[in-house]
């Protein structure tokens, strides 16, 4: 029996690492988020600074299409009070040239409405900036050791890694193309943009990362935070890194909550039909030769 | 009913005896439940009742699903959206779902070579095997139907690869791609029908898992020894069996428990795991991601499938014995689907007499080949093409090939197979210590 169960277990971890994927090599660097591991957990202020710097830097560009303006409230979010959601929403600037500004004609009235909790983010249309809502979930910073993915055990998915890493990537042009490319930026860990000619052997980029179409989007003390945390570039980055990891997985606190309370459950109940069943087949079986 | 004598049901009560000669349903859960069962089954005998939970599990969340889900090619991704955020518990019943694909995927695998291993496939338990098969297919076409409907960008662009195999088939290979995917493209007629039929394929296996439980219930279960039950008469068919409750209730319950509990630690703790990212992006038929993969349950066929390229001599010389009717394309269509059917053929390949590979030392090294290959398969087929990776695939699925066609018939004349017990007592004396009691 115990031989069985040893190849069992062996076929398993063999047939689950072998399920991993070898998508292209992001980069993320490892930061130690509050929300990784089985007991990780939103910081609350942290989702706020995060909203604070997407509302007033990223939301010129980006949309967040999916995320409904109310779940600002929720717990195991960024928990803000009901009255300040209401006043968040009415304040969302929303341009002219947004996919949903039609929905938000009131014809009765004759006027265009502010935006309400019940009403989701703006699909921000311009500047073809992809929407930012699922962006952590939509890119795997680990996928190694050797493509097996199995790092992600560990560290998560990375994906609030790697958008830390494109916000704080951006570097002078390297030495193979001291001129970039007309109108982008070149950053170290941004992998699906253009690479010029010149950085490149047998048509296979020999550089880290490409060129991007945003520009750098964060500087020191770009906005100032109510809690006094100082606004560093590293800081910020981290924080609207957090935040799009909430905006891609809301429920993330409670399904850890769920996971634990399940696996208590079962192990306890595994437990008891071990017993039962070693009792019951104990009549049939006997002892075990050695 | 031919099987193992046991002892039948009786009605006893006046209701019982008026509803048993109408409908005979307590004497079916009864049998059902008191059917006698090879006494020394082991661990890898309990995927079966795994593999039900999951097409129940599937089914009860799915169903739910269903009542949140807008298959239209402008809705569907936000509907999903909408699930996970807005529908109570939404996050865990889309989260279960997705993998509890996985699960079974997982157990239909060690089910599969649990009876490859055991010679389950052989004599009297052929069909057993067949309907076995045709399960595996359905609910190979049922999750890939599956993974189509968050309409994500591996959702569409996958759809677009594999409805593409069909289009290989030489003459009428294009009309019938149309027809698949009711126009010229992947869009919203083909979103609609793999919704339609992805809520239908599940009832199908379902009516199929009662035959393939119906078939070895007539047959008996194969056992570790592959030595049959004895069946001359109820008490030495007694000695080689227990009954089925409570016996193997609370051995399979115990095992799916400890199953389960790894399960949601994997659903709670990573669910996105065994998924991919670019799904998490809406479909976009204009943007082609940089890397197409099928989830990970089809890489060793889809391994197969690439493994044949135009570069192989066997794929030239078909294609120059069929006048150029069978290109490389339609080769690997072929080899795929081909890598999946000889399986069913097992029963008819395996020429030894003996069943158990328990007792076959020569098979036993091949078989475990087979195992191994069929993981190199699979992570051949995750990996980016490269020449070093379409060699060990050609490899691979030759070998895939060579195990069924070649080195099965072949075994049975060349192996000298060791004793096998006279009775599945003796193996399980030989075992355990006789019951104090007796």
């Amino acid at each position: 029996m115990i031989r069985k169960i040893a190849i069992s277990a062996v076929s398993a971890l063999v047939l689950t690492t072998g399920a991993a994927f070898a998508g292209e090599a992001l980069q993320a660097e490892d930061i130690a988020f509050s929300f990784e591991g089985p007991f990780g957990t939103f910081d609350e202020h942290q989702l706020q600074r995060g909203l604070q710097i997407y509302t007033e830097v990223c939301a010129a560009c980006h949309g967040l299409k999916y995320v409904p303006i109310r779940t600002l409230a929720d717990e195991g979010g960024p928990h803000l009070p009901e009255d300040q959601v209401r006043a968040y929403a009415k304040a969302f600037p929303v341009l002219d040239e947004d996919a949903n500004r039609a929905a938000l004609y009131d014809v009765a009235k004759g006027e265009f409405r502010p935006l309400v909790p019940a009403d989701k983010f703006p699909a921000n249309t311009m500047m073809a900036a992809p929407d930012l809502s699922l962006m952590a979930k939509a890119r795997a910073g680990f996928s190694g050791p050797h493509g097996l993915g199995t790092n992600q055990f560990f560290k998560g998915m990375g994906g609030a890694e790697h958008i830390y890493s494109v916000l704080v990537g951006y570097e002078e042009n390297p030495a193979c193309a001291p001129e970039g490319i007309d109108g982008f930026y070149y950053n170290k860990a941004f992998g699906n943009g253009g690479v010029p000619d010149s950085c490149k052997k047998d048509g296979v980029s020999t550089i880290e990362g490409s060129w991007i179409a945003m520009p750098p989007p964060l500087a020191d003390d770009q906005v100032t935070f109510q809690d006094g945390t100082p606004a560093t570039m590293h800081q910020m980055s981290e924080d609207v890194s957090a935040f799009l990891m909430w905006s891609a997985e809301p429920k993330l606190m409670a399904r850890k909550e769920v996971a634990f309370k399940a696996v208590i459950f079962l192990t306890i109940l595994a437990s008891l039909l071990y017993l039962t069943n070693k009792r019951l087949w104990a009549g049939i079986k006997g002892r075990k030769h050695a | 009913m031919a099987g193992i004598p046991h002892d039948h049901y009786e009605p006893k009560s006046g209701f019982a005896k008026w509803l048993y000669s109408r409908l005979p349903v307590a004497s079916l859960v009864h049998d059902a439940l008191v059917i006698p069962t090879p006494k020394n089954l082991n661990w890898m005998w309990i995927w079966g009742i795994v593999l039900a939970f999951c097409l129940g599990l599937q089914i009860v969340t799915g169903i739910v699903l269903a009542m949140h889900y807008t298959p239209h090619v402008d809705m569907a991704f936000a509907s999903i959206e909408h699930i996970m955020r807005d529908v109570n518990g939404g996050y865990m019943l889309r989260y279960l779902h997705m993998n509890g694909a996985s699960l079974f995927f997982f157990a239909v695998y060690l089910h599969i070579f649990r009876g490859l291993y055991y010679g389950s496939y052989k004599a009297p338990r052929e069909v057993t095997w067949i309907i076995g098969m045709l399960i595996y297919v359905l609910m190979m076409a049922t999750a890939f139907m599956g993974y189509v409907l968050p309409w994500g960008q591996m959702s569409f662009w996958g759809a677009t690869v594999i409805t593409g195999f069909f289009g290989a088939i030489p003459g009428v290979g294009a009309s019938i791609q149309t027809w698949l995917l009711g126009g010229p493209a992947v869009d919203n007629a083909t979103l609609n029908r793999f919704f339609s039929l992805h809520y239908l394929l599940p009832f199908v296996i379902a009516a199929l898992v009662a035959v393939h439980i119906w078939a070895f219930h007539t047959t008996g279960n194969n056992n570790p020894t592959g030595v049959e039950v004895r069946r001359t008469s109820k008490e030495e068919a007694a000695k080689d069996t227990v009954p089925f409750w409570p016996y193997y209730v609370i051995k399979d319950l115990f095992a799916l428990t400890v199953i389960l509990a790894i399960f949601f630690a994997v659903v709670g703790y990573m669910p996105n795991y065994l998924g991919h990212p670019d799904n998490y992006s809406v479909a976009n038929p204009l943007s082609t991601p940089a890397h197409i993969v099928p989830e990970w349950y089809f890489l060793p066929f889809y391994a197969v499938l690439k493994a044949f390229t135009a570069d192989v001599w066997a794929v030239q010389l078909v294609h120059f014995l069929s006048f150029g009717i069978v290109d490389a394309k339609l080769f690997g269509v072929l080899a795929m689907f081909g890598s999946i059917a000889v399986m069913a053929f097992a029963p008819w390949l395996d020429t030894s007499s003996v069943r158990s590979g328990r007792f076959r030392p020569k098979f036993k090294a091949w078989f475990w080949l087979l195992v191994i290959d069929f993981v190199v398969l699979m992570w051949a087929g995750s990996q980016t093409p490269s020449e070093m990776i379409a060699w060990i695939s050609l490899i691979a699925a030759t070998y895939w090939f060579a195990y069924f066609l070649v080195i099965l018939p072949l075994l049975g004349v060349l192996e000298k197979p060791l004793p096998q017990p006279a009775t599945i007592e003796d193996d399980f004396k030989s075992h355990y210590a006789p019951n104090p009691a007796e």
